[in-house]
């Protein structure tokens, strides 16, 4: 096992895992540069896990593919820089980037029923990872992988290992995703929404499952989500994105109690919590988020804002820091302080009159 | 189905008269002995005085064969460059596509009888007159070539939906080399499509090989093929329909368990397809 277990753990002071420079991935489409991921920045350290939390086309999946590098060969520009273990892999050739593939970072996708193959045994598609990247045997592979399914709390593993991806269901099939990704030890694994197309009662398991192996092989997690329910518990870090940018970045505890953005505090309130009273009206963002083709001058979550204000719609908000170091957020009339009341106060008053 | 491919098989093994031979007894009943005239002779004879039956499984035996190794010429290479062009889209799929769209427009009949024409041609090279290839082969490859761009293109359309698929993108981030995804990832799930179109192609192939023998680009006419048979039977067929209407009944009877068989094999993934 000793082969496949990620290095020696670097030195302090040296560089961080994954660092991201102001990458951005738009697409060419026929009606003009759809900006999907949009100048954003973040670094990540080994054996930490970050929440990318937003709602559907906020950019969050086409950030994680342009991390892996799995984007289409055309139509697409990228600037910005990426950084993995110090080395530039942004504008890396597949063929250069097939070594970091699955042996350095690893993928699980939203939908265990479409990402494994229907015609291959279970047992096959991990091996298949397994023999990409190490020389071993048939054998010693397979026994690798069933250790691994083992090791993901697979049930009867040496049963499973023969079946089909369609004799299993949706939960076990996400925990041999998980396997598959893990196969060959990444130090970094990457989570597309890996909990969003199970049923509630699974979730928790194959969260908590991620939380386990990461911590086991001290791996970092990317843990993308549109739920900040699921980040809150396990995330170090949490970013917000909105639009293709990054809204509000934070330790997960600061981003809970001392949130700045409005999305955010959107998106919090669009989870229904235990203590309220049954039938209570969730309170949903009005509107969509912005058209990435042709965006709004202003600030990109104005329109959808409570406390928008004429300033919002005129200059974009920058990247600003927060009193908790490492905690920054766009807005102008940020939550919980004077002015952001302030202008939330006067907008109600409009409402109401 | 298993009726011709078993009687095809059997042919040289069953108590059958030399289908080349003429009989006696048959010709002795008048040159055309209708079905069932002749003891012995169930289907009757030919023109020429041969037994019909054994004509038909001998003839059966040479047309499977052509269209079967035909289509497996169009299969293997019309999958391996449909599953290309679908895979890796871009400059690959703009000029396979491109030679399907080139080849597919020309008429199939057309296309064959000159490819057979040209292979059967003796090549005179080096001022040393070649004999051109035997007329069999000669078919065999018209034909494959002629079904390459019909496998190709559906080979294509399906590797192309099933190389979009999420488990094609993981296998990609798992490290997997592209061919090795084309055959262990896409080349499985395309198969129950390209395999129901061959069979289909098989179907085809034998209509084509009965139009060029009318023709006279098939194999040398008293070779008996189900084609060589309808087009040997036509200048009679108004004294002994039986002649022309085995062979056409044999070859209606095959495409038709062929399609079926088709359509079978589809079913049978979809059903695999559903339960995902």
């Amino acid at each position: 096992m000793s082969a496949i277990q990620p290095g020696p753990e670097a030195p302090a002071g040296a560089t961080p895992l994954l660092e991201v420079r102001d990458l951005a991935t738009w697409f060419e489409s026929d009606r003009g540069l759809v900006h999907a991921v949009d100048g954003v920045s973040f670094t990540l350290e080994r054996g930490r896990t970050v929440g990318i939390v937003g709602e559907s086309g906020s950019g969050k999946t086409v950030l994680t593919r342009s991390i892996m590098g799995l984007l289409p060969k055309s139509g697409v520009r990228r600037q910005g820089s990426i950084r993995f273990e110090g080395v530039e892999i942004g504008s890396a050739p597949p063929r250069q980037m097939r070594k970091y593939w699955g042996a350095h970072m690893g993928m699980v996708f939203q939908d265990p029923m479409t990402s494994l193959n229907p015609v291959m045994k279970v047992g096959h598609q991990i091996t298949e990872s397994i023999h990409a990247h190490l020389d071993v045997s048939r054998t010693f592979a397979r026994e690798l992988a069933l250790s691994l399914l083992e090791s993901v709390r697979v049930p009867d593993p040496q049963r499973r290992m023969d079946e089909y991806p369609h004799q299993l269901s949706g939960g076990l099939r996400q925990r041999v995703c998980i396997a598959v990704a893990l196969a060959c030890g990444p130090q970094l694994l990457l989570a597309d929404e890996p909990t969003t197309a199970l049923d509630v009662t699974v979730q928790a398991q194959v969260l908590d499952l991620l939380e386990a192996q990461q911590r086991e092989r001290f791996m970092a997690l990317a843990l993308v989500t549109h739920d900040l329910g699921v980040v809150a518990g396990r995330a170090d870090e949490v970013i917000v994105m909105y639009a293709g940018q990054v809204v509000e970045k934070a330790a997960t505890a600061t981003l809970f109690s001392d949130m700045k953005m409005p999305y955010t505090e959107a998106l919090l309130h669009s989870i229904p919590t235990i203590d309220q009273p049954s039938h209570t009206r969730l309170s949903a963002i009005p509107g969509r988020p912005p058209d990435l083709v042709h965006l709004p001058t202003g600030c990109r979550f104005a329109a959808r804002c409570a406390y928008v204000q004429d300033r919002c719609l005129e200059e974009q908000p920058p990247l600003r820091p927060g009193a908790t170091p490492g905690h920054e957020f766009r807005c102008w009339f940020p939550v919980g302080t004077p002015e952001g009341q302030a202008a939330r106060a006067r907008n109600e008053g409009v409402e109401q009159r | 189905m298993a009726f011709v491919v078993g009687g095809a098989i059997l042919a040289p093994y069953l108590p059958l008269d030399d289908p080349q031979n003429s009989i006696t007894q048959i010709a002795r009943r008048g040159p055309f002995a209708k079905a069932g005239t002749a003891p012995g002779h169930l289907l009757g004879g030919d023109p020429n005085g041969r037994d019909m039956l054994s004509r038909l499984l001998w003839g059966g035996r040479t047309t499977l064969v052509i269209a079967t190794v035909a289509v497996l010429i169009g299969f293997v290479l019309g999958g391996v460059l449909g599953l290309l062009a679908g895979y890796f889209r871009g400059r690959t799929d703009t000029i396979m596509s491109g030679l399907f769209d080139v080849f597919l427009s020309i008429p199939a009949v057309i296309l064959a009888l000159a490819l057979v024409t040209i292979l059967r041609a003796p090549a005179a090279t080096a001022g040393r007159a070649t004999a051109g290839l035997d007329p069999e082969v000669a078919l065999i490859i018209a034909l494959g070539i002629v079904s390459i761009p019909v496998l190709g293109r559906i080979t294509r359309a399906s590797a192309m939906s099933w190389s979009e698929r999420d488990f094609v993108l993981a296998a990609r981030a798992q490290g997997a080399k592209n061919l090795r995804i084309v055959w262990r990832e896409v080349l499985p799930n395309v198969l129950p499509a390209m395999l129901s179109i061959a069979l289909l192609g098989i179907a085809v192939a034998i209509v084509a090989e009965g139009t060029l023998s009318i023709l006279g680009a098939s194999v040398p006419a008293d070779t008996p093929t189900w084609g060589n048979m309808i087009a040997g039977g036509r200048q009679v067929i108004s004294l002994a329909p039986h002649v022309v209407f085995e062979p056409a009944l044999m070859i209606f009877l095959t495409v038709l368990s062929l399609n079926l068989l088709g359509d079978a094999v589809l079913a049978h993934f979809d059903v695999r397809e559903a339960s995902l």
